[in-house]
């Protein structure tokens, strides 16, 4: 988030006991047959925020949102809006809109048309609706194209004119399946930040629904990792990514070196790790206090690791290996390093030089190296 | 593609028009000939126009085939688009496999069959035979004709318009009439055509259900040829062969034109 501290108050609702959630999950089961897709969610989502669904395919993100708008009835539990069990209001009573991940769009009416659909429906008196349409236009920047049918503009442009559809009636809450899937990188870049915009001009509370954990980390205020039904973590993009709670959320957001080993000492807030026969433990900081002889994971990214030609000297973890691969990315390089035992580590390093002054290469000897708070001991 | 002469298509393509078309052609040229004989030609002539045009039992067997092909196939449109609609997106329940096996039975049914039994109907009801009987006959084999054009439209149908219609504020009704029954149009449309020239052209069924007062223009001309083929039947059939003609013609041309227009939008739209 961009938000400094300092000169903006910080947005996290979630620490302050005091607010009142927009969304609360109690419980919530939903069940196809024998398959469970949700599995006893509790969740909590407050007004204004860009909540994001985040997990694989087939975790359930997007069935948690469907039941949102009214289209799948929880098997157990209840959703609150406001602090109204919404389970017996239908869909098109709800104070919630969707945006498809097919857009959804009406072929057969006009952008103009397609965005003042909802208004039409709702208790806005005639005369303002050509004002609120032209105000959602002017939004999303479509302003010359109201006159066109949906399969006349571009992919970006219908993508545009969906979110101005699902926001033209002002709704509480605004929910986005995979909103940015059908476009292409640099354009859904661009649009990001145009979500995020949009949300904070509007004020809406935004709940997205995205197996692009990229995505996810962008634009949201709190991530919820997702996996078969259930919540792994709910948290700030930053914490998810530097303090995920498990193995699976450390491997499924960004890029991530994971050692396997037992802890042999433990004091004073830090471990030792065993992990491979012959090597120094690797020593880590750890909140919790762990038994010795704990199974661990120690979990590290591969841009906290660095990679030096000779031994670094105050460093609290180096080890040996030789460089197995190099994969070059332009902004950065990725060095696949080889450790004594076959164990493969990845150091990432920015590319600040030019390629051709670039000392490490293939077979060479190279010293990894990461300071005892770099990486996370994961318990399961 | 190979585009070169050979005398095999062209005889196979000769072949196959005339096979098509040689019947018609026959009859069209028969309707313009002078003599009342109609194997033997005797000069050009119109006159069997003019005396079908005062000829009042054809003129009120078509108008009553008029009738009864419109109100007929605008009914079972109706319901055929409602059960399409009910079988394609109510999911299973129970007995779902019976009721659309039922529904498209009669499309295999011999008409012989289907005549019978509403004959049958018809007279344990207590019903009088007439236009009546004829436009329920009709209803009834013809729904399952627009019921499975309709169906085959719905189940390509995105799912998700409807859902945002309903997000949006509608009723499931509104939703049907705002947004799916416009963009199924075309199918409904379809189906309604199908089910008008399946009743305009029905005999046998119209046969077993028709009244004395109730002879639609199919019967006419089939009683008419029992007692000869008369050259006011052939004009007959040349005025519908050319209407036949000129609403395919206008529609291949219409739906080109659409397509035209279509791929010139999108072309515009992806150079933006």
């Amino acid at each position: 988030m961009a938000q400094q501290p300092g000169t903006r108050p910080v947005f996290a609702p979630w620490n302050d006991p005091d607010q009142k959630p927009l969304i609360q999950f109690k419980n919530v089961t939903k069940r196809f047959g024998d398959f469970v897709a949700i599995d006893d969610i509790t969740l909590d989502i407050y007004r204004r925020e860009f909540f994001a669904l985040l997990g694989p395919s087939g975790c359930g993100k997007t069935t948690l949102m469907r039941m949102l708008a009214g289209f799948e009835t929880p098997s157990a539990g209840t959703i609150m809006v406001d602090g109204v069990d919404i389970a017996p209001i239908p869909p098109n009573r709800r104070p919630v809109n969707m945006m498809f991940q097919s857009y959804a769009l009406f072929p057969h009416l006009t952008v103009w048309d397609n965005i003042a659909f909802g208004l039409r429906r709702s208790d806005m008196p005639k005369d303002q609706i050509p004002a609120r349409v032209e105000e959602m236009l002017r939004l999303v920047r479509l302003e010359k194209f109201s006159k066109r049918k949906p399969h006349q503009i571009s992919g970006g442009q219908r993508q545009r004119v969906a979110l101005a559809r699902s926001l033209a009636k002002a709704p509480k809450l605004l929910l986005l399946d995979e909103p940015l899937g059908a476009l292409d990188k640099k354009l859904r870049q661009d649009t990001q930040f145009e979500l995020m915009d949009i949300q904070e001009k509007t004020g809406t509370t935004f709940v997205i629904v995205t197996h692009d954990q990229e995505e996810a980390m962008t634009v949201a205020s709190r991530v919820a990792v997702m996996d078969h039904g259930k919540m792994i973590q709910i948290d700030t993009p930053d914490r998810i990514y530097e303090t995920p709670n498990s193995v699976y959320v450390a491997d499924f957001i960004g890029d991530v070196n994971i050692i396997e080993g037992t802890v042999a000492e433990a004091a004073d807030g830090k471990v030792g790790i065993d992990w491979a026969e012959g090597q120094r433990k690797i020593v880590a900081a750890a909140s919790s206090d762990i038994a010795k002889g704990t199974r661990v994971h120690f979990a590290i990214r591969p841009e906290k690791v660095a990679i030096a030609t000779q031994e670094p000297a105050d460093r609290a973890n180096v080890i040996e290996g030789t460089v197995h691969d190099i994969a070059y990315l332009g902004n950065i390089s990725t060095y696949k390093v080889e450790l004594p035992g076959g164990r493969m580590m990845k150091a990432q390093v920015a590319n600040d030089r030019r390629i051709a002054r670039r000392e490490i290469t293939w077979d060479d000897k190279v010293w990894l190296s990461f300071t005892d708070t770099a990486g996370v001991v994961l318990l399961n | 593609m190979n585009r070169r002469f050979s005398w095999f298509n062209a005889t196979s393509l000769t072949l196959g028009f005339a096979f098509l078309y040689l019947p018609m052609l026959i009859l069209v040229i028969y309707s313009f000939n002078a003599s009342k004989l109609v194997t033997v030609w005797a000069g050009f002539s119109t006159k069997w126009y003019g005396e079908l045009l005062g000829n009042e039992a054809f003129l009120s067997a078509a108008w009553v085939t008029l009738k009864v092909a419109v109100i007929s196939s605008t009914v079972a449109t109706v319901l055929g688009t409602m059960a399409a609609y009910v079988l394609v997106r109510a999911g299973r329940f129970t007995g779902r496999t019976l009721f659309s096996g039922m529904i498209y039975a009669p499309i295999v049914m011999p008409e012989v069959i289907t005549g019978l039994a509403m004959l049958l109907l018809f007279i344990s009801l207590g019903l009088d035979r007439g236009v009546f009987t004829i436009i329920l006959a009709h209803i009834t084999f013809t729904m399952c004709f627009v019921s499975v054009v309709v169906s085959s439209r719905l189940v390509t149908f995105d799912r998700s318009l409807e859902e945002a219609a309903l997000d949006l504020g509608c009723t499931p009704f509104d939703a049907f009439k705002s947004v799916t029954l416009p963009i199924i149009a075309p199918a409904v449309i379809s189906g309604w055509l199908l089910a008008f020239t399946l009743s305009l052209d029905d005999l046998v069924i119209s046969q077993f259900v028709a009244g004395p007062s109730s002879t639609t223009l199919p019967m006419k001309i089939f009683s008419a040829v029992r007692l000869g083929v008369s050259p006011e039947i052939n004009a007959l059939s040349t005025i519908l062969i050319s209407i036949v003609t000129v609403g395919v013609i206008s529609a291949s041309l219409i739906s080109k034109r659409n397509i035209a227009r279509q791929r010139a939008d999108e072309q515009k739209a992806l150079q933006q």
